[in-house]
């Protein structure tokens, strides 16, 4: 029982694209922009990398909140990345929105290199409504609990 | 089974304040694989990159995680390290846990909870990672330049002056591009003949540089380093190398009504033509569409006065294959067509003309010997009405005309309307405009010589119509800041037409993949820190085919390009990014949807056959990835219906790896 005296932590899993979100979230870093550590963060070369299954997995083995982070429309080093990420993100998310998936618990965010001050303040605000939405159930996959 | 050591960081106190580095090593020594933990102050110091190389030789360690700051920081270091001790620098993984974990998180607890968290996912991913060897693509020593404008010329001269060989391509019978037409050159007013020409002879007796005249590219394949062009000769008739150039069938021939596009239709040339004067090739050229001999085989003059047996009717297209390390594309601009701008008269009226036709009309080797005549009558002009941005910042008429500025209008009207009141101080020269824009070295005081000192009348206001009534045009305009209607009885009207790129340049995009604007200009690969490179590798953009540009700019941009392109021809060989996709043939159906999202064309299909079981075999369409052109976006992989295609370094199952292990507790 010791579990429901705990502050409840959400788990969260961003993506970010290597050449604009990433550094984005290491100038937060460097300029010291705080935010909660239940963002975790796994580096991708672009955001149209991220296969919607890897949103889907996350969400199957426990985790509360999935943020995908690339470079602004128009700014993708590799030109038109984001533009198949916009795309393909907004299918899913009609999905997930299908499957019961809360809508608050996804998002897509165009965070450029220069833009730590937006990371921190997005990663904030996305713990913070993920948070409230309480611990993800819907898609959980039980077989994977420990 | 890899083994696997880690490297826990300290960054002095800035990882340690916030994260417990011992506690970290201590619980990732508990992970799967891992052999080896660590942690010391300074991993990339030399005595912390000693603890690593020491450790993957006691260890026989196959693969390490370093949590220490970005990857972005101290990732090439630490893969030097490994390479240093004979590990595949690519089996090297780094956990961020400074920037992204004890830089931004206060307490103690969380940070070092985080940190090991973020071990376990880099543990997790090298777990799955391969050696990989960059791949290694010879250079082809050749640059071709696709245009054989001032751009064209000055990067081809400054490409062969560096010593490599360099091939021009350009669909004209001559070189030399708009500037041949150009009169004088602002600011400084010298000509422009003056100043291309000798550059024009410098190309044709450079023995590096080879020039494909009335010439187009018809083919390209291949990547940077190693592209496979056809370029189509069109038959001109004429053999170039025995044509000496002499000019005389050019004057004997009998069909004497092809208007002459090089005056822009002011006056004709014959059938069999040079251009100018100074045309570079100097060979005449046949137009198959007005000889009468091509068309009805009666004729034959030109042959039977040419001395040297230069003519040959019975020429047909060839192509030619050549392989270059470097494309160079400098296909230029045209001035957009005046069809559609009615208010202006241009199509009822001979004396509406535009710049570029006034640029002729003034130029000595021009239809009138530089006299201005009006082209109606031939009596010189007392009152001339010059319109600006006729077509450029057509926010509102964008079915007409263009949306952005055409930048180099502003100052050539100023450079015309002061020429006119130079050489006919009688004639009355009026400037209707939006804005005068002359950002540049000695712009602004061009411009202001031309109102203070030479009288021009600079109206601010757009001019609504002009109505051809007997001999003159009527200009009916508003005088924006008198607030006044004015009507102007003008006996020549010039147009400043928006400028675009030219028609071949959409054409050429598709064959070199490389990206265009909306207005169908080249795009830069950053339009700040590399504007004169496409986004494809080994494509290079001079003058205006990237965007307006006026003389000197273009001449920087075309040696910047060249640059870039001696840079690229003196590497033997290209040494390339391992992180490339890559197709499984098993998987691959052949469907073409990786084709289609892939910003550098770096897949084809090819048919291949497949041994299937009772000894038969199968052919089957699949999909290969050029690494040399692949960037690594990995935007394939997510369009794979079949799951065919992966990325190096990011595989699926390397970032499904990373997610298990972060959603692990």
């Amino acid at each position: 029982m010791s579990e429901l005296n705990q502050e409840y932590k959400p788990l969260i899993v961003a993506f970010c694209c290597n050449w604009c979100s990433y550094a984005g979230a290491d100038l937060a870093g460097s300029n010291r922009l705080a935010y909660p550590a239940d963002v975790k963060i796994i580096r991708v070369p672009c955001s149209c990398r991220v296969n919607p299954m890897f949103i889907l997995r996350a969400f199957q083995r426990g985790a509360d909140g999935v943020i995908l982070c690339g470079c602004h429309p128009g700014d993708c080093h590799y030109t038109t990345g984001n533009y198949y990420t916009r795309r393909r993100m907004s299918m899913l998310f009609s999905m997930l929105d299908y499957l019961g998936i809360e809508r608050e618990r996804t998002r897509v965010e165009w965070v450029s290199a220069a833009e730590g001050a937006k990371f921190a303040s997005t990663m904030n605000d996305f713990a913070k409504k993920v948070a409230s939405l309480g611990p993800n159930k819907r898609l959980e996959d039980l077989r994977c609990k420990p | 089974m890899q083994r696997i050591g880690v490297f826990v960081c300290w960054c002095g106190s800035n990882i340690a304040g916030t994260v417990d580095v011992h506690a970290v090593a201590e619980a990732l020594k508990n992970e799967s694989g891992v052999v080896f933990s660590t942690d010391y102050q300074y991993m990339c110091s030399q005595a912390g990159q000693d603890i690593i190389k020491n450790a993957i030789a006691e260890h026989k360690l196959t693969g390490i995680v370093v949590c220490s700051c970005s990857p972005r920081m101290h990732e090439a270091t630490f893969r030097k390290t490994a390479a240093a001790a004979g590990l595949n620098p690519y089996m090297v993984e780094i956990a961020n846990i400074r920037e992204q974990c004890s830089w931004v998180h206060k307490d103690m607890l969380s940070g070092t909870e985080k940190a090991v968290i973020l071990g376990r996912a880099a543990i997790a991913k090298v777990h799955l990672n391969a050696p990989l060897i960059p791949g290694q693509s010879p250079v082809a020593k050749r640059a071709l330049v696709i245009g054989g404008g001032i751009a064209g010329i000055q990067t081809a001269l400054d490409i062969a002056d560096a010593g490599f060989p360099v091939d021009i391509v350009e669909t004209k019978p001559t070189i030399g591009g708009k500037m041949a037409q150009l009169d004088k050159t602002f600011p400084t007013l010298d000509c422009a003949a003056c100043i291309l020409t000798p550059k024009m002879v410098d190309a044709a007796q450079n023995e590096l540089i080879k020039i494909y005249s009335y010439s187009e590219v018809s083919q390209v394949s291949g990547y940077v380093g190693n592209f496979d062009v056809t370029i189509k000769r069109r038959a001109r008739f004429v053999k170039e190398d025995l044509c000496t150039g002499c000019g005389l069938c050019t004057e004997k021939c009998p069909q004497k009504k092809v208007p002459n596009e090089f005056n822009l239709g002011m006056d004709t040339r014959r059938a069999i033509y040079i251009p100018f004067a100074q045309a570079v090739p100097k060979v005449a050229t046949i137009d198959p569409d007005y000889c009468t001999m091509l068309k009805t085989g009666k004729c034959g003059i030109c042959s039977k006065v040419c001395t040297a047996g230069a003519i040959d009717y019975t020429a047909k297209d060839e192509f030619i294959t050549e392989k270059y390390g470097a494309i160079v594309v400098a296909t230029g601009y045209n001035p957009i067509s005046m069809e559609k701008f009615d208010e202006f008269a241009y199509s009822q009226s001979k004396d509406v003309i535009t710049s570029l036709e006034f640029e002729r009309l003034t130029n000595a080797a021009g239809p009138t010997a530089g006299k201005l005549l009006r082209p109606s009558d031939g009596e010189h002009p007392h009152k001339i009405v010059f319109v600006q941005c006729v077509g450029s910042r057509c926010d509102s008429c964008a079915e007409k005309g263009k949306e952005y500025c055409s930048k180099i209008c502003c100052m050539y009207t100023a450079k015309h309307a002061m020429l006119t009141r130079d050489k006919y101080p009688d004639t009355e020269v009026y400037v209707f405009y939006i804005d005068v824009r002359t950002p540049g070295k000695a712009f602004d005081e061009f411009y202001r010589r031309a109102v203070e000192e030479y009288g021009v009348h600079y109206v601010k206001g757009m001019v609504g119509k002009v109505v051809p009534q007997g001999k003159k045009l009527m200009v009916q305009a508003s005088d924006l800041i008198d607030g006044k209607q004015l009507h102007i009885d003008a006996d020549l009207v010039v147009l400043a037409a928006a400028i675009e790129p030219d028609k071949s340049a959409r054409p050429l995009a598709t064959m070199l993949t490389a990206s265009m604007d909306t207005n169908d200009f080249f795009t830069e690969a950053h339009p700040k820190l590399r504007p004169v490179e496409s986004p494809t590798a080994g494509v290079f953009l001079s003058g205006a085919c990237q965007g307006p540009k006026d003389i000197p700019e273009t001449v920087s941009q075309a040696s910047a390009a060249a640059a870039k392109v001696i840079g690229l021809l003196c590497k033997d060989h290209l040494t390339g990014n391992p992180c490339v996709a890559s197709a499984n043939e098993m998987l691959c159906s052949g469907c073409s949807q990786c084709a289609n999202v892939c910003p550098y064309g770096a897949i084809t299909y090819s048919e291949k056959e497949f041994r299937m079981p009772n000894r038969t075999t199968l052919m089957r369409r699949v999909a290969s990835v050029n690494p040399a052109v692949c960037q690594g976006c990995g935007a394939c992989t997510v369009a794979c219906p079949s799951g065919a295609m992966d990325l190096n370094g990011f595989k699926n199952n390397q970032i499904m790896a990373e997610v298990d292990a972060i959603c692990r507790n």
